[in-house]
């Protein structure tokens, strides 16, 4: 059981009536051996709760807590943001799963790109390179100025920050590849650290490609154990087959075939509209009720 | 097929030969050749036209005469081969004696001193190729499928115990103050935290998943076996003293190094089972509608998915599914397909039903519920529409050549009879690699090639304190074994901690 210890709402999409949360929880084991890059996976309920993979998007091993910040697409994203407060109990939290990132010292800029929900686990990955005296760059976008989150902190984490909008309602008006090419034209980029909609990631592979910049992507596949045992979240990564869980979450950009993630993420699709549909009824039901 | 005897029809078989039985004995007259010449009792089971739509367990497990007349086929013939043919020497002799005398705690008694699990294993051991395959009984009658049915007398006394509440949970010893690390909560490491914490050890197991038993929860379906079974299992072992960490991965929530330094465990067992699916690598596994068993069973099973009122975790949809394989897992996947509401279910396999590992009972029961087998037969590629969803797969048809490595005859593909069935899923069923975790996450621990970690013959791997048994040193097996090898890494911790 892991006690919520703080929870507040980052962000509301109008358009999509979709919030972005951000809850801090208690979580000393996870805080003390996590790294950046890696996530924990989530319950709602331990009998009939579906488990969610969430990259970690802060922590503090001292304090022993983790943040995990989530948009609410589906009926238990949106059930937790609903029911779950502050003061309550996350019933079942597991981690940290998959592979750190792997930080080193680098001659020139890293440039750390974060689109919508991405920008959320892209955070620890900025302050570890920058912790490590890196110079970063960090670009983040969303469609529009509301959905934008994590401005400061992200400021705080890098070199410099750049931050665009499709809409131009806030920052550049541009999508996140324009600054990205930019930079890889200007300056001594060593290496692309890309977040975000898949096919976010996969343009963002096609901006790096032309100047040969080693780009790393970090995948969000459907998962059920998360430790390797069902082989969900597989992807096909170069000629091979890889487990995001165990193998990931992070690839080679290059090598990652976003199509084929992108066709298997909507397995479930059908499905999951359903369940977000009784669940909101369900959640209008019980408001009226009360 | 033959006609489905319900239980009602079973008693009253079972009554009218008790009573001759009986007759006899009063007699004086009833020797070796009246006790060969009982039948054996057939295993009461649901309708299979009832059950392939249900969750609900296949086999009800005998009635008490049906116990009763089961165990006056053993003649008692000396030398217990069958205990032989036990992976942890159950004194089966002697606890078939009691069944005799009526003394079904006795019973229970007797096969717990050296099998702690006998509801799970009288429900999923193979025992037709274990203590029955030795059998007297059934070598007599010229087939080890007429040998005492050991098994479902194992089963019958294990949940006698349990519907009456008498189930005796053994004190532990006093405490010794030492503290133990069990890491995985299946067959090999609930066994190793039942003999160590009867030491006086503490004990905690750690246990990745939200829940749990392993494989035994996971894997293997409540129709096959329920899964308040297990928890009756664990609890017992609760009430020992023993700790339980659910959602805790060694190896990540704290390495194996951490826990025997910073958190001062003074020994620890490995029991993380065969948890990798095996894919085949062929065109079109990543299409949509294309699963591992594990994937399959796991939403089914934990996550509770069969139960679409309650459960959040989605299924596949799927009307026309391929289950690919011979195995137990092969023939969970392909039952559980059909209750969860599939049209055609289809067992691909490339060997024949003489060569399949499945235990006999599974693969009748299959076969009874109306999957549709084909043999010698293995799949090429998957394909997809254009949305890469699975729509179907090429098979290539085989024949059986010469035998292999594994005993078996090999099968040889027969060119140019490529074919295509319509399915709209696919559950792949041909076994799993070990996990890499534990040995990626831990120095010095050495595996075999195939990421099994190596153990000694008393299960100590290449790190000092550390032991290893089930799956992950066997690769994939039984639960049985499993337990055999917790057993033994048990009594060789118990001696350490002893000695420490």
């Amino acid at each position: 059981m892991h006690k919520i210890l703080e929870k507040r709402q980052l962000s509301y999409d109008k358009e999509r009536d979709q919030s972005v949360f951000y809850y801090k929880v208690e979580a000393p084991e996870i805080a003390r051996n996590r790294k950046a890059g890696q996530f924990i996976i989530f319950q709602i309920d331990e009998d009939y709760g579906e488990r969610i993979p969430l990259t970690i998007a802060d922590a503090n091993a001292e304090e022993g807590w983790i943040a995990i910040v989530f948009q609410t697409v589906g009926a238990t994203t949106r059930r937790f943001s609903m029911t779950f407060n502050e003061g309550d109990y996350v019933p079942v939290l597991v981690g940290p799963l998959g592979k750190p990132t792997h930080i080193e010292k680098k001659d020139g800029i890293i440039v750390c790109v974060g689109g919508g929900i991405g920008i959320a686990p892209l955070h620890p990955i900025v302050q570890a390179n920058h912790a490590i005296g890196n110079k970063v760059v960090t670009i983040i976008g969303a469609r529009t100025k509301e959905l934008l989150f994590f401005e400061d902190e992200m400021r705080k984490a890098s070199d410099e920050l750049i931050v665009v909008t499709d809409d131009g309602s806030y920052g550049r008006k541009a999508v996140v590849t324009v600054p990205l090419t930019e930079l890889c034209e200007k300056e001594k980029v060593s290496e692309i650290v890309s977040i975000g909609p898949a096919i976010m990631m996969k343009f963002c592979v096609a901006a790096a490609k032309p100047f040969g910049v080693p780009i790393t992507t970090s995948l969000n596949t459907i998962m059920i154990d998360g430790t390797g045992m069902c082989g969900c979240c597989r992807v096909k990564v170069g000629d091979k087959t890889k487990f995001v869980c165990v193998d990931g979450p992070e690839f080679n950009g290059y090598e990652v075939d976003f199509d084929n993630m992108m066709q298997r993420m909507t397995a479930f699709k059908d499905k999951e509209r359903e369940a977000d549909h009784k669940c909101r009824v369900g959640l209008d039901a019980g408001k009226v009720k009360a | 097929m033959s006609e489905h005897k319900t239980t009602e029809i079973l008693q009253e078989e079972a009554a009218k030969l008790w009573g001759e039985i009986e007759a006899k004995k009063a007699e004086g007259k009833f020797a070796a050749k009246d006790r060969t010449a009982i039948p054996q009792q057939e295993m009461p089971s649901q309708d299979p036209v009832v059950r392939a739509k249900n969750m609900s367990e296949v086999a009800l497990g005998y009635t008490e005469t049906q116990a009763r007349v089961e165990a006056e086929r053993c003649i008692q013939c000396g030398g217990a081969p069958c205990k032989k043919g036990c992976p942890v020497s159950v004194p089966i002799p002697e606890f078939i004696k009691h069944i005799q005398a009526g003394d079904f705690k006795g019973a229970v008694d007797t096969i717990k001193n050296t099998n702690l699990l006998p509801a799970i294993c009288g429900r999923v051991c193979p025992q037709e190729k274990q203590c029955q395959s030795f059998c007297t009984v059934g070598k007599m009658l010229k087939s080890p499928e007429k040998a005492v049915a050991i098994g479902r007398l194992e089963r019958f006394v294990a949940d006698w115990e349990r519907s009456n509440n008498l189930i005796s949970v053994p004190t532990p010893k006093p405490d010794t103050g030492k503290k133990v690390a069990v890491i995985g909560s299946g067959p090999a490491g609930l066994t190793v935290a039942a003999d160590i914490r009867r030491e006086g050890h503490s004990v905690t197991v750690f246990e990745a998943f939200q829940k749990t038993g392993g494989v035994m929860v996971y894997g293997i379906p409540e129709f096959r076996l329920p899964k308040a079974i297990v928890a009756k299992e664990v609890e017992n072992l609760k009430k020992m003293g023993v700790e339980f960490k659910t959602s805790f991965l060694v190896g990540r929530t704290a390495t194996l190094d951490q826990l025997l330094t910073e958190q001062g465990f003074d020994a620890a067992f490995i029991g993380t089972g065969a948890g990798l699916p095996k894919f085949m690598h062929i065109e079109g596994e990543n299409l949509i509608g294309v699963f591992s068993a594990n994937e399959y069973l796991t939403r089914s099973n934990l996550m509770k998915a069969y139960d679409r009122d309650h459960a959040d975790t989605p299924l596949y949809d799927a009307k026309r599914v391929a289950v690919f394989g011979g195995g137990n897992v092969a023939m969970d996947g392909a039952r559980t397909a059909l209750r969860l509401g599939a049209e055609k279910v289809y067992c691909v396999y490339r060997r024949t039903r003489a060569e399949m590992p499945a235990r006999i009972e599974e693969v009748a029961h299959a076969f009874e519920e109306g999957v549709d087998f084909h043999f010698l037969e293995n799949p090429t590629k998957f394909i997809g529409d254009e949305k890469g969803k699975l729509i179907g797969v090429e098979l290539l048809s085989y024949e059986l050549g010469e035998p292999d490595a594994s005993g078996r005859r090999k099968p040889v593909a027969i060119p140019g009879t490529e074919h295509v069935l319509d399915i709209d899923a696919a559950v792949i069923a041909l076994g799993n690699d070990s996990n890499p975790l534990m040995s990626q996450t831990t120095q010095g621990l050495n595996v075999t090639k195939y990421g099994n970690i190596i153990v000694d013959e008393n299960q100590k791997t290449s790190i000092a304190r550390v032991w290893a048994g089930g799956d992950i040193v066997l690769g994939a097996a039984t639960v049985i074994l499993a337990m055999g090898e917790g057993r033994r890494a048990a009594a060789s911790m118990n001696e350490y901690l002893a000695g420490k």
